[in-house]
């Protein structure tokens, strides 16, 4: 489907999707509220961009940096070009260590690689300790934001589901009981992994460490319990110096959530004895998007979600409409890089009003990147109708007597169709809005009447 | 009529020119009034903006060139629209041959309400509104031509339409809970993605609605078309008049 149709179906629930809308207007009003208690703020956001394009100009070399640094600390490193590779190493690592459940935290990433329907068919044991995406997890779902993943559930639903799964009482939402039933059913499953899987937040070239910024705290407990910790990261998630973080960390929660700081900021160095780190540096069409001249810093994200927080399509139309793992103004730009014909409609699921722009910390031209993405998907998608009657109104406005007959055309056709052909159904623009009345003559008429 | 007053060409959207001549009216009389020397060159059709958002940019060059061509010989553009002035501005095909003329239109173009305050430096305009008016905040002439602060951004607010509006005598502003939220018209969109354009309009004039707008206005007429649009059809009593005639009509 389409995202206008998704749109149309999530606007059904009128209530819901405007209860949808009001909840993460809130994220948005937070952020606001909270970023300008930095005065400096705009100046981080510059700087934060200023730092990832460096990164993005030197990839190779950083990459090369973080490797032997990483390496030096007795971290084994891994690459995979894909998904398919990136989901077999993390396997091999798990069939090494027997191991046939792991508990995971904090990884869009892995999303993105369609990891837990590979590692279940292969026989294991996936837990999302997030809440957010253990609960979607529990319904089969994919997230609907990068940060909140279960933004689009209300808590009498979740309430139903884990009196389903955890046998919770029924009809109980208070929220304080129900995530304590889940702490205690996630509790279990620490306890039994033997490996850990994390996403990363930012991976430092000049220590080799790298950061997990978490909320709940569940990707340190996870990686303390394990004997293994299996890390996943894009490449295009390397900073160059541990002093770069302090532009980062004061960006990231804030925008996300409107947070000071995330709860749990974890740097992950070298394993402890008898212990493994693994780190998989994943590129995934990513280098593909570097060569792109016109879309390369839509690298620079750092999936804060503020895009999506601020969408007034997002808010309105909710993650699944996008149909992609990544969604809102970000993944709309990301996607048609990893397939346009699938996300051909992505692009136009926007205003360009360029908020999105205007909130990103990093700066990313988000909505001019939209526009552009258009071109291209016209270029190979285009709809021949729309094509034609585009390049009728090109032939019309380049020539004046032309556009002086087809607006006259216009105004009497408007002024002497019958408003049932008007508000015709196939007339979109008149489902649900009235046509401005006809004046008896143009501005051109006018003008040439009265002044000239 | 100053005589050494510079030249100032009006620039009227295809839209408004079609179907909003009093707009075009306005913004005429308007500058007139404000001691410019305002023609309106024969033969101008429309910037492009549907074709360019639609994703046929590449389609446009014909249309920026007649456009860059028809206004060449004037120190000023005006227009009283935002959306169309950015697109001159930011969204122009390069026109072989023309690099110097478009560069110039590039500066020299400008949005009616900007124009007065950082052309014609007018701070105050003398006169009378008495009416509850609600500022509807172009996307375009906001984000992209920076004509007010933007919710988003770490900045000291502003508002240059504000300012002129606020002046008047009579004229209560209406404060609203979202300032700056997209109304949903968004061109081609308003059609693509109907469902959305529509709840967006419609959350927009509830804001308005809540807070008791008496007239509806602001520097885009798009806008006002889809948000006019949706409320004639929902039968609501709200008025809607682009800042041009607002400012015209408290002038006169």
């Amino acid at each position: 489907m389409t995202h206008p149709e998704n749109a149309a179906e999530f606007l059904k629930d009128s209530q819901k999707s405007k209860w949808h809308d009001e909840t993460l207007w809130f994220v948005r009003d937070k952020r606001d509220k909270v970023s300008k208690g930095i005065p400096e703020w705009e100046q981080l956001r510059e700087l934060a961009s200023g730092i990832k394009d460096n990164v993005l100009a030197n990839l190779a070399n950083y990459l090369e940096e973080f490797e032997r640094n990483t390496t030096k600390n007795g971290i084994i490193v891994h690459w995979a070009a894909d998904s398919e590779e990136h989901n077999r190493l993390v396997l091999e690592i798990l069939q090494q260590q027997n191991c046939t459940a792991v508990v995971k935290s904090k990884s869009i990433l892995t999303e993105e690689c369609h990891l837990n329907p590979y590692l279940e068919k292969h026989g294991v044991e996936v837990v999302d300790t997030d809440l957010g995406e253990r609960i979607v997890q529990f319904l089969n779902q994919p997230p609907s934001h990068i940060v909140l993943p279960a933004i689009h559930l209300k808590k009498g639903e979740i309430s139903e589901l884990f009196h389903e799964k955890l046998h919770t009482e029924k009809g109980n939402e208070d929220p304080a009981y129900l995530t304590q039933a889940a702490r205690v059913h996630l509790r279990e499953k620490f306890f039994a992994a033997k490996v850990a899987i994390t996403g990363v937040n930012f991976g430092i070239a000049e220590t080799g460490e790298f950061v997990v910024c978490t909320n709940e705290g569940n990707a340190d407990m996870g990686v303390h319990l394990a004997q293994v910790h299996i890390a996943c990261m894009g490449i295009e998630k390397i900073l160059p110096r541990r002093k770069d973080l302090g532009v980062f960390l004061r960006l990231l929660a804030r925008s996300a959530t409107g947070q000071p700081i995330t709860n749990y900021n974890s740097h992950f160095r070298s394993p402890s004895t008898g212990k493994e780190i693994h780190i998989i540096l994943v590129d995934n069409g990513r280098t593909a998007q570097l060569a792109r001249e016109k879309f390369r810093n839509s690298l620079k994200c750092i999936r804060c979600g503020a895009c999506m927080n601020t969408c007034p399509i997002y808010r309105r139309s909710g993650g699944f409409s996008y149909n992609s793992t990544v969604p809102g103004p970000i993944g709309s730009i990301l996607s048609p890089g990893l397939d346009l014909k699938k996300h051909s409609s992505l692009p136009f699921a926007s205003t360009l009003c360029g908020s999105c722009t205007d909130v990103c910390p990093v700066k990313i031209n988000i909505h001019e990147q939209l526009y552009e993405w258009r071109q291209e998907v016209t270029k190979t998608q285009g709809e021949f109708a729309k094509g034609l009657s585009m390049k009728l109104a090109n032939g019309i406005f380049k020539s004046p007597l032309a556009y002086k007959i087809s607006g006259s055309l216009m105004r009497n056709a408007v002024k002497s169709l019958p408003n049932s052909l008007i508000y015709h159904p196939l007339n979109t623009w008149g489902k649900n809005r009235n046509l401005p009345d006809p004046p008896k003559e143009s501005f051109q008429q006018w003008y040439r009447k009265n002044r000239s | 009529m100053k005589t050494n007053s510079p030249s100032v060409a009006l620039f009227i959207p295809c839209y408004v020119d079609q179907f909003y001549p009093q707009v075009g009216i306005a913004t005429l009389e308007l500058l007139e009034k404000l001691g410019c020397q305002v023609t309106y060159p024969s033969g101008q059709t429309c910037c492009g903006q549907p074709l360019a958002n639609a994703g046929y940019a590449r389609d446009t060059v014909g249309t920026a060139r007649h456009f860059i061509e028809t206004f060449n010989d004037y120190d000023y553009v005006v227009c009283p629209s935002g959306s169309c002035t950015l697109h001159v501005k930011e969204h122009f095909p390069t026109i072989a041959g023309l690099e110097k003329e478009q560069e110039a239109l590039e500066h020299k173009i400008y949005e009616l309400i900007e124009f007065i305050t950082d052309v014609l430096k007018i701070e105050k305009l003398e006169g009378k509104f008495p009416h509850r008016v609600g500022f509807h905040s172009s996307c375009h002439g906001q984000r992209g031509l920076h004509l007010s602060s933007g919710s988003e951004l770490n900045q000291p607010p502003y508002n240059k339409a504000r300012k002129l509006l606020e002046n008047l005598a009579g004229l209560e502003w209406v404060e609203l809970s979202r300032t700056d939220e997209c109304c949903g018209f968004g061109g081609t969109f308003a059609v693509t993605e109907e469902a959305l354009s529509i709840q967006m309009g419609k959350d927009r004039l509830a804001d308005h609605l809540e807070h008791k707008t008496e007239i509806l206005t602001g520097g885009d007429m798009s806008c006002i078309m889809h948000l006019q649009g949706i409320a004639t059809r929902s039968k609501q009593e709200l008025k809607f008049l682009h800042l041009a005639e607002i400012l015209n009509q408290a002038l006169s």
